[in-house]
């Protein structure tokens, strides 16, 4: 048996009326991979608050290494051994200052360093640290300057620098694309045969499978669910945390009516090939592809944030070339965007408020807001997609992040578009509400066409009557979601575009069942 | 956890109320030790010396509730006292035009603000901070750096004739009878009425409820359809005409284009608004808060006046109640709630 790391017995926590941990009981051992499953809402993010010093627990005890474990503040853990990589990037990082002093900051604030950086011995350290990571890019450059992925690594390659006993990781590869996860996880062998406790936590089932000694499943602010024997559990990992059976999801694709939106000719960037697709009314179609694939693009051209390179967009058979979120959403063209946080929710703001921010005409006369039509549109609309809340009345920051999210889509289906857009809606949204959100778009669909953008080919396959895949700017598949042949789904995501495309430029799946 | 219910809802009850009380209280006690302060005379007294820094001050609120600053209001406002005299006395021309131009060139900086913060990315302190220089310099050119008064010595060798209007001065100095005869001076009136609407405004209208909404997260705000760059430029011009009308209220009750006037409006009506924060436990700029901040202020210095407290002892206590405002905004607020990101 190895060693224990890291014990915790018994936590409690509480915010006013919501008692979000229940008594938490867990044992991290020295050299395993922890992964913990959760719902949005099940306590997870509380759980590791308290484990890095963000907050306190109400009542229970910690240990770390045999020594009774109970941070300050986060700098405190951090000392200590326990070290956080956080969902969210850039709180790892320092986007003004370049690599290498992101890489060797933590040295700065060391008991004993002089007063003055020696620049050279501070890049060499740099450099150490970053090989080490299998990191390629000048240490010199701004970190600000390099893509999500790149700045992901440099805040893991952060964490690593301070030798950490534990190691939490959050959701590391919600931004990464398939070969930089990869990357992650051999670093996660390797920390693993140092002697590391890791506890993992991911909504992904492919990183669990890859990465995973154990399983933990959390919900409702208890442990639900504990799996260490081989072969791991994985069904009833899910189950423990959803606490039902999960079924399939069960598509019957349409074709749809009408053609709504349709490009011709379109190019995303100046040297990318066209694309050509048509969506039509009643259709739920989703755009895949890797990190750079270009959906990021093609949805913010749609949406008017961006300017096309070359090409015709055609909104019932009129031209449509938006020049602002404004002009996109007065043509019925509507938008859920991606990094809800930064880019939706309006933190000061409750639910009615969210919920309805996009139409506030319609709740008002003469400019002056009716507060009652607003808040029965968000009490109909909570109820109708399932946002578990108090009342309409509550901060947006009280709901976990698959319920704010079900708000932020909830307030783009307030009025009827004629093209939705959603950005990754699934993002750090847990497998529950994913369902709750994926039935929801689809039993509205009518009337509308819908497109969404993911990068995950789970989330796609759950609510897509046909996926189109894109690959470095151009379409590198497009299938109809009924039996489709994953392998070859994947090799069009993954494969190399140009050589893809000319070979098989639409290719039909032949009847194989899904994995 | 009942005992923890119980503080929870105390500390509640002390951030939503606490300032209120404290501004009751305060009356009372003046009341009580100073005599003559509970009288209709010395009340509107007290709204008179708060009417033009609370006018501003809601301007400010404005810009604050759109997530920026305002900080040439001081110099907008002297601006339109030196510009209304010199419209008057030495363009000669009627109040009505003086009025007009006044708050035209209010809106006009309010909308060059509002340029250099959304078309040239200037940060907003930045670029008010640099307009409030320019203006403190250009008010004085016309008149190389002379106070405006009738019979002054005009520079081609000539005496300007003008004067300031009755109409005009009737703005600064009318008073209207309220139980009492002559009681409510004009700029309190003035003032009432520009609170009440930017109240209503920012509470009560979408445009208010989409400036709150760029406040708290602009690419939000952005991204539903909403008119950014616009509304904020509105903002800033809002700001620019407020702080007109507090300076043609001051050159009305002044009766000369005095160039040493209005040195302290700038950090007076940035405090209300400030200490606006502290009202009902709103914790954001709100016109309501701003109100009762600036009547605040003005309870407080009229009250110790009344005591002999000396005259210097003034922008130590306004100093010290917007630090308390300020600890009991952010520090208090920020324990309130159990945030919880997940």
């Amino acid at each position: 048996m190895k060693e224990v790391t890291c014990t915790l017995n018994g936590l409690e926590k509480s915010f006013a009326r919501n008692h979000v941990l229940r008594g938490i009981d867990l044992q991290l051992r020295a050299g395993e991979v922890t992964a913990l499953m959760g719902a949005n809402g099940a306590g997870k993010s509380t759980l590791v608050k308290i484990l890095c010093g963000y907050h306190f627990a109400d009542s229970g005890r910690m240990e770390l290494g045999g020594a009774p474990f109970a941070p300050a503040d986060a700098a405190d853990a951090i000392s200590k051994g326990v070290v956080t990589v956080h969902q969210s990037i850039d709180d790892g990082v320092i986007p003004d200052l370049d690599v290498a002093t992101n890489l060797t900051l933590d040295r700065l604030t060391e008991p004993g360093v002089g007063l003055f950086v020696n620049d050279r011995k501070l890049r060499r350290q740099a450099r150490a640290v970053a090989e080490s990571m299998g990191l390629t890019m000048d240490v010199r450059t701004r970190v600000a300057d390099l893509d999500v992925a790149d700045r992901q690594m440099i805040a893991i390659a952060r964490a690593m620098a301070r030798s950490p006993k534990l190691l939490i990781l959050d959701e590391p590869t919600s931004s990464l694309s398939a070969s930089e996860a990869d990357r992650l996880f051999n670093l996660i062998d390797r920390l693993r045969a140092d002697g590391v406790a890791i506890l993992y936590i991911s909504h992904r089932m492919s990183d669990i499978r890859r990465v995973a000694d154990r399983i933990v499943s959390m919900r409702d602010g208890t442990i639900s669910g504990f799996f260490d024997t081989e072969p791991l559990d994985y069904v009833g990992a899910v189950n423990a945390m959803l606490g039902h059976q999960m079924t399939e999801v069960d598509i019957d694709p349409v074709t749809g009516g009408e053609a709504v939106l349709e490009a011709r000719e379109l190019r995303l960037f100046a040297d990318s090939p066209p694309i050509d697709f048509t969506a039509r009314e009643g259709e739920v179609i989703v755009f895949t592809g890797l990190l750079g694939s270009g959906t990021t693009e093609l949805a913010e051209v749609l949406f008017g944030l961006a300017e096309p390179a070359d090409g015709v967009l055609l909104l019932d058979g009129k031209a449509y070339r938006p020049e602002s979120a404004a002009e996109a959403v007065a043509s019925g063209v509507f938008m859920s965007p991606k990094d809800r946080s930064v880019n939706a929710v309006i933190a000061d703001f409750d639910i009615a408020d969210n919920m309805t921010l996009p139409f506030l005409k319609a709740f008002s006369r003469f400019s002056f807001l009716s507060e009652r039509a607003q808040r029965q549109a968000s009490r109909d609309m909570i109820g109708r997609i399932g946002v578990k809340c108090q009342s309409e009345r509550d901060g947006i920051g009280t709901l976990s992040g698959g319920n704010q999210q079900k708000v932020m889509i909830g307030r783009w289906l307030l009025e009827d578009a004629r093209v939705l857009l959603l950005d990754e809606p699934f993002q750090g949204v847990d497998i529950g509400a994913r369902r709750d959100i994926g039935k929801y778009i689809r039993q509205t669909a009518a009337g509308r066409t819908t497109l969404v953008f993911v990068a995950e080919i789970d989330e796609a396959l759950e609510i897509a009557d046909r996926i189109i895949v894109l690959n470095e700017a151009m379409i590198a598949g497009e299938y109809v979601n009924r039996d489709v042949d994953l392998n070859h789904l994947v090799a069009a995501v993954s494969g190399p575009a140009r050589a893809q495309a000319s070979g098989q430029p639409f290719p039909t799946s032949p009847n194989q069942a899904m994995a | 956890m009942n005992s923890n219910d119980t503080s929870r809802s105390a500390l509640e009850l002390a951030i939503r109320y606490g300032f209120i009380v404290l501004l009751c209280g305060l009356a009372v006690f003046f009341s009580i030790y100073a005599s003559g302060f509970a009288s209709a005379r010395s009340a509107v007294f007290i709204f008179q010396s708060v009417a033009i820094t609370g006018i501003l001050a809601l301007g400010v609120t404005c810009t604050l509730v759109v997530g920026g600053f305002d900080l040439s209001i001081g110099s907008v406002a002297t601006s339109a006292l030196m510009l209304s005299a010199y419209t008057m006395v030495i363009l000669e021309q009627s109040a009505f035009v003086a009025v007009v131009v006044c708050l035209a060139m209010g809106a006009l900086v309010g909308l060059i603000n509002g340029l250099l913060i959304v078309k040239m990315r200037v940060p907003d302190l930045l670029a008010t901070l640099g307009m409030m220089f320019l203006l403190i310099g250009l008010q004085r050119i016309p008149t190389q750096g002379n106070s405006i008064a009738t019979g002054m010595n005009l520079p081609d060798g000539s005496v300007a004739e003008g004067t300031f209007s009755a109409a005009f001065l009737w703005l600064g100095r009318h008073r209207f009878d309220l139980f009492l005869d002559r009681l409510l001076p004009v700029p309190v009136v003035v003032f009432l009425l520009i609170a009440l609407i930017i109240w209503l405004f920012l509470g009560y209208t979408r445009h208010g409820r989409l400036m709150y909404a760029i406040g708290s997260n602009e690419r939000a705000a952005g991204l539903v359809g909403t008119n950014v760059h616009r509304y904020k430029i509105v903002a800033y011009m809002i700001s620019g005409m407020l702080a007109s009308v507090g300076g043609i209220l001051l050159a009305a009750r002044l009766g000369r284009g005095d160039i040493a006037s209005g040195n302290n409006l700038l950090l007076d009506s940035v405090a209300a608004a400030l200490i606006g924060f502290a009202v009902l436990g709103a914790a954001r700029p709100n016109a309501f808060g701003t109100a009762a901040g600036a009547l605040f202020v003005g309870i407080l210095l009229q009250g110790l006046t009344m005591m002999n407290a000396p005259y210097y002892m003034q922008d130590f206590v306004k100093g010290a109640v917007l630090v308390a405002a300020l600890v009991f905004t952010f520090y208090l607020s920020s324990r309130r709630g159990g945030r919880r990101t997940a």
